[in-house]
């Protein structure tokens, strides 16, 4: 951090300026002109809290194929069939069983299988032929589109919210003063927040995971160089399937979180494939803080562009990733 | 590599040198094949009737034009491009937006000899833009920015009203009529879009053996070592890029002419990438593959429903079909349908080969 701020400090103060920006925005009380200019304060905090907790459920889906991606050089353009396969699985299991929690383990595991599948029986071999991979990752998900299609129809699936989840809670933090000097606290759905602190929780494990642990090691050195890491004698397939299983469980139960969020049906694979393609440009190929970065810098400005722009909501995540293209190739957080 | 092996096989005959530099250029030229096909092209209004006419010929025509885009860029420049449905849809959006068509609180009204220019050079800037932002990163990133750009432009389409007229498109968009033809009739259709189409596929074979082509060739092969000769690498490719995007543009004025009408879904990732599967199963290294992907890809998804419902299965499964048919041909064959029909024909007749190599 500290080295990021000798080298840029023009970035970094820009950046330190744009986060104080947020946070009074969020925090103070807004006076009334600022009211008038840009609309209420609810809508506001409503649009960041959604921008924030869809880039919770972003970076699920994308750590998964930045994870991919870094290791195994597989861009899987068939991350959002895994993506909608977990939702579809979860809403099965939700139904079945009426257990929520469950529904992500079977997701995880099912999608994760998946992978493990996909990893041992396609691209273990046409192992090193990138483009051929990623070819045959576009036609797995014209079959795996199909396949659900028929298997589930085009309808619309929500997987139903625990009961213990249902409602809005109250939040610290001000909207509005009453006239009568009584402040109004922002209500906001307890499941959003939930599932947003899992999806950190999640991230946290994940970096700690890879940067604190022997496993984390070899996943990492086999991130800068797999060749060597296979010539000093570790078994890089297996860490090939292990890291496939949980790119796959983690869309996978994505897809539980999507489908509790918002809804499950066709397209909606193509949509979260563009949300992990674009997350994983900005952020980073192959970082995992790279992917939390991005997930968060989109999901914002997905949600403020639509609140704020609705008719070039689209045009601003674009603009955000034509940027970073234009100034930093390698995205956000990337080493290379 | 095998294009430059074809060109010296048709080159062993004897011939004066004038001749054998219009062979080594067009080896369509003396092959009684090439001559078959184009024969049967030309008269084809007189084999077939309305239906196959458009339906079939002018929708292969029109997909293996916006392929071929791709396969320029694919097969000589190695940069797979999933955009050029988007660069094409652009263009035909542009029609609908700057010519004449039903929603006239958008159209601009203007002749079709002003629009249809205007549309192309604006796709082209466009597809030139979009291509200068995906040289910025290498090889396999391509496919990642291209596709984020095309699903970021159907998302675009779909979320606007003023421009593109959200998800209900513009419809009964005009074509044009000059020197007293209606040229949206079958028949003048049918030539036009032959017409472009030959035009496009020679321009493509013109260029692959051109300086500019062969320097392409050698940036995909060897960048860093054509840096080193004094190449600009990145001006190769965004050029590329502008050439390609042109060809997609005059597939895309065809289209939108076509069905006069443009959508949302005419330009979705899964169109996009329709056309990825049309130059990979054709065959990415030479330009008749994607004309005849464009033929197997048209064919399949007219005929699939019925196909599959004689066999007892789901005639909705068409899609199924296309994806399992475009895995087994990445499986199988680097070069898709050409190439497989080379490898067959070499092992079929050995003969023949060694003694024209014995000759070159």
């Amino acid at each position: 951090m500290s080295r990021f701020i000798e080298r840029h400090p023009a970035w970094a103060l820009i950046t330190i300026i744009a986060i104080a920006v947020l946070l009074w925005l969020v925090v103070a009380v807004w006076p009334p002109g600022l009211e008038a200019a840009i609309g209420r304060k609810r809508v506001f905090l409503n649009a960041v809290l959604n921008g924030i907790t869809l880039g919770g459920l972003y970076f699920l889906v994308a750590s998964g194929f930045t994870l991919i991606f870094g290791l195994m050089r597989n861009v899987n353009l068939a991350h959002g069939s895994l993506y909608l396969f977990g939702g579809y699985v979860g809403y099965a299991i939700s139904v079945w069983t009426g257990s929520w929690i469950l529904s992500f383990v079977v997701a995880f595991i099912a999608v994760a299988l998946v992978g493990v599948v996909l990893q041992i029986l396609v691209f273990r071999r046409m192992e090193g032929q990138d483009l051929r991979q990623t070819m045959v990752t576009i036609g797995l998900s014209i079959v795996f589109a199909d396949l659900m299609l028929w298997a589930f129809g085009g309808d619309f699936y929500q997987i139903q919210t625990p009961n213990w989840l249902v409602g809005p809670i109250q939040l610290p933090l001000i909207t509005a003063v009453k006239s009568s000097g009584d402040p109004v606290y922002l209500q906001y759905p307890l499941v959003r927040l939930v599932i947003f602190a899992a999806s950190v929780v999640i991230g946290v494990a994940m970096w700690l995971a890879l940067n604190r642990t022997r496993v984390g090691m070899i996943v990492r050195a086999g991130v800068d160089d797999r060749d060597i890491l296979a010539a000093t004698g570790v078994r890089i397939q297996l860490v090939f399937v292990l890291v496939f299983a949980l790119g796959a469980g983690l869309a996978g139960i994505a897809g539980v979180v999507g489908g509790t969020f918002q809804s499950i049906s066709p397209g909606e694979d193509t949509r979260f494939l563009l949300a992990s393609l674009v997350v994983v440009i900005v952020g980073g190929m192959g970082s995992i803080p790279g992917a939390a970065l991005g997930a968060v810098i989109i999901g914002l400005a997905e949600q403020l562009g639509s609140v704020y722009i609705p008719t070039y909501a689209i045009v601003v995540t674009f603009l955000i990733m034509v940027l970073v293209l234009a100034l930093r190739p390698q995205g956000l957080l990337a080493r290379r | 590599m095998s294009l430059i092996q074809g060109a010296q096989l048709q080159a062993t005959q004897p011939g004066s040198a004038v001749r054998r530099a219009i062979s080594r250029a067009w080896p369509e030229l003396n092959s009684p094949a090439a001559w078959l096909v184009a024969l049967i092209l030309v008269i084809m209004p007189l084999i077939a009737n309305g239906f196959f006419l458009i339906e079939i010929f002018a929708t292969t025509l029109i997909l293996g034009v916006i392929a071929l885009s791709l396969m320029f860029l694919a097969g000589y420049g190695g940069m797979v491009s999933l955009m050029q449905l988007t660069i094409a849809g652009f263009a035909g959006y542009m029609v609908a937006v700057i010519g004449v068509s039903g929603n006239a609180n958008i159209s601009m009204g203007w002749p079709w000899w002003l629009a249809t220019p205007m549309a192309l050079a604006l796709a082209t800037v466009f597809g030139t833009l979009g291509g200068a932002l995906a040289v910025r990163t290498e090889g396999i990133y391509t496919i990642m920015i291209t596709l984020a750009i095309g699903a970021a432009f159907y998302y675009f389409t779909n979320q606007n009203w003023a421009i593109f007229n959200g998800h209900t498109g513009i419809n009964t968009v005009a074509t044009p009529h000059f020197l007293g033809v209606n040229w949206r009739s079958d028949i003048p259709f049918y030539y036009l879009a032959l017409g472009v189409a030959a035009v496009c596929y020679f321009a493509v074979q013109y260029l692959s053996r051109a300086p500019f082509g062969l320097a392409l060739q050698g940036v995909r092969d060897n960048p860093r070592r054509m840096a080193a000769l004094g190449f600009n690498v990145n001006a190769h490719r965004v050029a590329a890029y502008a050439i390609a995007s042109f060809i997609a543009g005059l597939g895309g004025v065809l289209q939108v002419w076509n069905y006069r009408q443009i959508s949302p879904g005419s330009v979705s990732v899964g169109a996009c990438i329709d056309i990825l599967i049309i130059a990979v199963v054709g065959g990415i290294t030479r330009p008749i593959g994607p004309f005849i992907g464009a033929f197997i890809f048209v064919m399949l998804r007219t005929f699939a429903l019925d196909f599959l419902v004689k066999f007892g299965l789901d005639g909705n499964r068409f899609r199924l079909l296309i994806g399992l048919g475009f895995l087994a041909i990445v499986f199988w064959s680097s070069d898709g349908v050409v190439g497989l029909w080379e490898s067959w024909r070499r092992r079929n007749a050995p003969p023949t080969g060694t003694i024209g190599n014995r000759h070159g």
